[in-house]
């Protein structure tokens, strides 16, 4: 594992290499820990036909943040893995909900909890596991279901990915992470899941031997390229949530 | 039957009546909408211990503009804090705290709820796509599933059924159900009252729901 060279200038620069048909997670949840910065980045880039995996693909919350359903407006996606296609209060619509509605672009809608037990199989080593949730669903109908000690689980596969983008607080020049509160969510497990993870950081990006080894929430070993988020308004930085859009 | 006997709870109400129903030492997991007013209610000394699927745990009251620390959201996306004892891990070991059996109750809100403990509440007559969220693994997983929502469409038709019409999110989970009309318990064939709003008769009840109900 090199040291060095992991520290990178510009967002751009960091995803030069993302090909067409490129399937690429994105962290973050209701805000804290989505690479806002590096999916702006990728919307400059332009790679097409990619397969995004996502707890949403961005809300109907205002002010709007780079999120996946721009990737979709700008024509770059092909297929979504996500907790929600549609938003739950029937009132709202998501940007991205017209496009999957009109066959434009491909979604499989999977339970949260089995998107993140999927994305850290994926990162462990397992290529399958049985989960109680969606039993009896519609998502569930047409799948191997098993048996175990009486109760039904549904056959789950893991999501491995070529890329990961996410964004953390502090990280050192090793790649190892520390995420504040709530930014932890998804990032952790889209890291291992990936093999190759793009970071937007907070903070200044620390030497090596800083961080307290003991408090390292993700080891530099599922950390490949960081990228330090300038000072707004150069850089993207969380604002507070405003009204719901009409 | 006149309009303002049929009232009932308003929402506040409907989500008081479930909370007064949490034990000391519980875990409760609120879902967005109604079920957040839970957290308002005073249930005296009961220690309970909010738990968010994004791995918040222990998390307290909303903060107002200006004070919110925007690291930090519960599941529906609002700015809280932390109550002492709180602890953040990530989305696999939240979601490994649910399906283990550790959240003795998940509030949800739902489109309907059937008479086997049947319920709905991802996706909607007609439409492609859903928004699934944490739902399946709560409801499947959790010690109990209490649901809160309206008791009639603003249409008027029944939310209470023998049998949900739209694609359930689980099947014979759900034990508790606070609507405007009151609290009523899903029981095989039919729904059994366990209390009635103020000024709500069992007939006006009774007409506005889609299964039959059973006197307490």
């Amino acid at each position: 594992m090199s040291r060095r060279g992991k520290v990178f200038g510009s967002f751009a620069e960091a995803m030069v290499d993302i090909p067409d048909g490129a399937t690429i997670a994105f962290g973050g949840f209701a805000g804290p820990g989505t690479p806002y910065n590096l999916t702006r980045a990728l919307l400059k880039h332009g790679a097409k036909r990619l397969t995004c995996i996502a707890n949403t693909t961005g809300g109907a919350h205002q002010p709007r943040m780079p999120d996946i359903g721009m990737l979709v407006e700008n024509g770059q996606v092909a297929k979504v893995v996500c907790a929600f296609t549609a938003a739950t209060r029937p009132t709202d619509v998501l940007p991205f909900t017209p496009y999957y509605e009109r066959g434009e672009v491909e979604a499989e809608l999977v339970p949260q909890g089995t998107l993140a037990e999927r994305l850290r199989a994926a990162g462990a080593g397992i290529p399958a596991f049985y989960t109680p949730t969606a039993v009896g669903t519609e998502l569930a109908e047409g799948r191997e279901t098993r048996a175990i000690n009486g109760r039904d689980y549904l056959l789950e596969y893991a999501l491995p990915c070529d890329y990961a983008l996410i964004r953390a607080w502090r990280a050192d020049a090793a790649g190892n992470l520390q995420f504040r509160l709530s930014q932890r969510n998804f990032c952790p497990l889209m890291a291992m899941a990936a093999r190759t993870t793009l970071v937007e950081v907070e903070e200044p990006i620390l030497p090596a031997g800083t961080l307290d080894p003991d408090q390292i929430h993700t080891p530099g070993i599922f950390v490949h390229r960081l990228v330090p988020i300038p000072p707004a308004p150069e850089g993207l930085w969380a604002t507070r949530r405003q009204e719901r859009a009409k | 039957m006149n309009a303002p006997s049929n009232k009932g709870w308003d929402r506040q109400q409907m989500a008081d009546r479930l909370a007064r129903e949490f034990q000391d030492g519980w875990i409760v997991n609120l879902g967005v909408g109604i079920p957040t007013l839970c957290s308002n209610t005073d249930i005296g000394e009961r220690d309970i211990t909010y738990h968010a699927e994004n791995g918040v745990i222990g998390y307290g009251p909303v903060l107002p503009p200006g004070e919110e620390d925007l690291h930090l959201v519960n599941a529906g996306g609002q700015n809280v804090s932390l109550n002492p004892g709180a602890a953040i891990v990530h989305h696999a070991d939240s979601f490994g705290i649910i399906r283990s059996g550790r959240i003795d109750v998940t509030v949800m809100g739902a489109y309907e709820v059937a008479a086997n403990g049947d319920f709905a509440n991802w996706k909607i007559g007609g439409a492609k796509g859903g928004g699934i969220g944490g739902a399946m693994d709560l409801a499947a997983c959790a010690k109990r599933v209490f649901i809160i929502l309206e008791h009639g469409t603003r249409k008027g038709e029944p939310r209470l059924l023998r049998t949900c019409t739209l694609p359930v999110t689980a099947r014979g989970v759900v034990t508790l159900v606070a609507t405007n009309l009151g609290l009523f318990a899903p029981a095989g064939d039919g729904f059994a009252v366990r209390e009635l709003a103020p000024g709500v008769s069992f007939e006006a009840a009774q007409q506005a729901t889609g299964a039959p109900l059973l006197p307490a």
